[in-house]
């Protein structure tokens, strides 16, 4: 019993642990321990979510807000009148992480059916130990979708744009190209690239759990799509220029050749055509040849087409009178050692003569009057030997040699067009002169709107007048080139065949060329041409160049609506039964 | 006292309600805008192409072709020409 009645229960309450005496600072110690350890919580939650609430603010919305760039298109190219010549729509490309894209056969000749490619082909891109390969790019957005449906592993889609060139070759060499990353390569694509350029935009959005955009969130920045470039060019006198140059290209069984249209009142290129050409649609075989842009980066010796300015520089020095008599025979003029010959021997020429009949006696010794520094500072302000600064690729000066180093022979040949090298596009711009009333205005790639007042003045109206008329009598009958005449307008021009330089010697092949304006009774449009190495027969400026002048002249005055300034020709032969007149 | 509390608690909850309602509204109208904006991105790159293709049915050796070939025009000979006196300067 008495071991019994040593283990009489107690009540909690009388606990014995409650009878000892405990001290009392431990039970506050540990009191203000727990407070404190509150206190720094309470503090670190202050802090994180008051004082510096950044990092915890942005890891919060990155589990919910997307970031999406919104992408900018390539500006258009357009002609004067808006229609297109270089667009851009969206395509796709297709990608491959090789290392997640372990496909089965089957799937691998699926793919490749889809999006036509050569299944041994493909399979080879993907066995690779790159990290990402494009298996194509380039393709319809529908055939996209169609591999999207596929839902293989590893395989992904960009979007990206495509340039497409409605009018082909026929605009090939103005309108250049770009490279498969949307950047201009060529022609006005690189000229104006900075401007054609978009800027993508981008927005911050909530996405749903399906992925649908349900808030917009922050700020956006919209998209700036390139601007839209207005070229001067008028694709119906492009497309004259173009196919009338191919047919004479054809016809003279020739090398190469050009043709430039400018406005003669602004300035503007309406057109430039180059042969050879190539299609900027399809650029898989191609060759330099075909992309140089001839008219710009290509120069040659001119020939006679600069006798107008050694004469207009004559006359406005008073060295001469339009009928001031030259004589030019026996057809030969020998300076120094070296001897200059017509090609036709002539006996005493006017000076308006010298130009019709093309002497280059008459010429040289018109210059012989002159000053070297007088005639190099003509060349010099009518735009030779400097660039045309149109900010085209390759734009060339030419070659006019400083003219302290001119010797007397050079300076004769000089004065019909040889020692002295161009490009066809300063060529037509210097006609301006003579198509104005003496001043030159700068060329333009773009749409002129503003009417161009004057440009700088390099010979006076009077004399312009005068080298007109001359210019007007080189294409009427007894001229060399009546080819270039039109019916219903005035027409001017020169005429230039050159012997070819090969080797640092003429070669017996030729450059032929004319130039010329019209309506001569206001001037609207000039028209340079040039034909390298024609070889069936006929190499003379009057016969290969000429008709190719008037044909693109003709049809180009008549689409912009000129009202012709002359009688049209009638015929010399007994006319026939007019059929009626269909239109 | 009791009273007015319970009348405040049900113009709360009224009001929350309302709130929710507004917010479902707004993210509905919001999806239809973003629905009709990519309509509209859709159209202007099918307004690109049409162009495209306007150029390329346009383009000029294409006329030509079928003026010649087709309806067989060709360009007068200039005996056959008559000039008419202009109404009025016509230029573009």
């Amino acid at each position: 019993m008495m071991r019994f009645k040593g283990r009489v229960a107690h009540k909690f309450a009388e606990n014995p642990l409650l009878q000892m005496r405990l001290p009392t600072w431990r039970s506050r110690l540990l009191g203000l321990l727990i407070i404190g350890s509150f206190v720094v919580l309470i503090g670190r939650a202050f802090y994180l979510q008051v004082l510096n609430n950044d990092f915890l603010q942005e890891k919060g919305e990155s589990r919910y807000r997307r970031d999406i760039e919104i992408s900018a298109s390539r500006g258009r190219i357009a002609d004067r009148h808006g229609d297109v010549l270089a667009i851009s729509t969206p395509m796709k490309s297709i990608w491959a992480v090789p290392q997640v894209a372990r496909l089965t056969p089957e799937q691998i000749v699926e793919l490749a059916s889809v999006i036509e490619m050569n299944p041994r082909q493909l399979a080879q891109k993907l066995d690779t130990e790159k990290t990402f390969v494009f298996l194509r790019r380039q393709i319809p957005p529908a055939v996209a979708e169609r591999v999207a449906a596929l839902k293989l592993p590893g395989i992904g889609q960009d979007k990206e744009y495509r340039r497409f060139y409605p009018t082909g070759e026929m605009t090939a060499h103005m309108v250049g190209f770009t490279g498969v990353d949307d950047r201009g390569l060529e022609g006005v694509e690189l000229a104006f690239h900075g401007q054609l350029l978009g800027q993508p935009g981008s927005r911050s959005v909530i996405k749903d759990r399906r992925g649908q955009i349900i808030e917009d969130v922050g700020s956006i920045k919209p998209p700036q799509d390139g601007k839209e470039i207005r070229l001067a060019l008028d694709s119906k006198i492009q497309y004259l220029a173009y196919s009338h140059l191919k047919q004479a290209i054809s016809e003279h069984n020739a090398k190469a050749g050009g043709v430039v249209v400018i406005d003669a009142r602004t300035g503007e290129i309406v057109a430039l055509a180059n042969w050879p050409t190539y299609n900027p649609n399809n650029r898989e075989s191609l060759s330099g040849a075909q992309l140089r842009n001839r008219a710009l980066t290509d120069t040659f010796e001119p020939g006679s087409t600069l006798k107008p300015f050694t004469i207009a520089l004559g006359i406005e020095n008073g060295k001469v009178r339009s009928e001031t008599i030259i004589n030019c025979a026996p057809g030969r003029l020998t300076i120094g050692n070296a001897t200059i010959a017509d090609a036709h021997p002539h006996g005493a020429l006017s000076v308006a003569e010298v130009i019709q009949k093309s002497s280059n006696v008459g010429a040289a010794k018109i210059a012989a009057m002159l000053p070297s520094q007088t005639m190099w500072q003509m060349f010099d302000d009518v735009g030779f030997g400097q660039a045309p600064r149109l900010g085209f690729p390759g734009e060339v000066t030419g070659r006019v040699r400083p003219w302290k180093t001119w010797k007397p022979i050079e300076q004769a040949t000089m004065s019909y067009g040889h020692g002295i090298s161009v490009s066809l596009i300063q060529l037509a711009r210097a006609y301006s002169v003579f198509a104005r009333d003496g001043d030159i205005v700068p060329l333009s790639l773009t749409r002129v709107d503003a009417p161009v007042t004057s440009g700088a003045t390099v010979f006076s109206a009077k004399t312009a007048r005068e080298v007109r008329m001359m210019l007007e009598m080189a294409v009427q009958p007894g001229g060399t080139a009546p080819k270039a005449q039109i019916p219903g307008y005035r027409v001017a021009g020169k005429t230039g065949t050159a012997h070819k330089l090969e080797g640092g010697r003429y070669a017996n092949k030729y450059v032929s060329s004319f130039v010329g304006f019209a309506p001569v009774s206001d001037p609207r449009l000039i028209i340079a041409v040039m034909i390298d190495e024609p070889s069936a027969g006929k190499h003379y400026g009057g016969a290969v160049a000429a008709p190719v002048f008037a044909s693109v002249m003709g049809s180009s005055l008549r689409t912009l609506g000129i009202s012709p300034d002359a009688p049209l020709i009638v015929a010399e032969t007994p006319k026939p039964p007019l059929p009626k007149a269909r239109l | 006292m009791v009273r007015l509390n319970v009348l405040l608690l049900l113009v709360m909850v009224l009001c929350s309600l309302g709130v929710v309602t507004a917010q479902h509204k707004a993210r509905q109208i919001f999806m239809a805008l973003e629905a009709e904006q990519e309509h509209a991105r859709q159209l202007e790159v099918e307004h690109g192409q049409l162009q495209l293709e306007l150029s390329t049915w346009g383009a000029a050796p294409r006329i030509e072709k079928i003026a010649r070939d087709k309806l067989r025009m060709s360009t007068p000979e200039s005996p056959r020409v008559i000039a008419a006196p202009p109404a009025g300067g016509v230029s573009r």
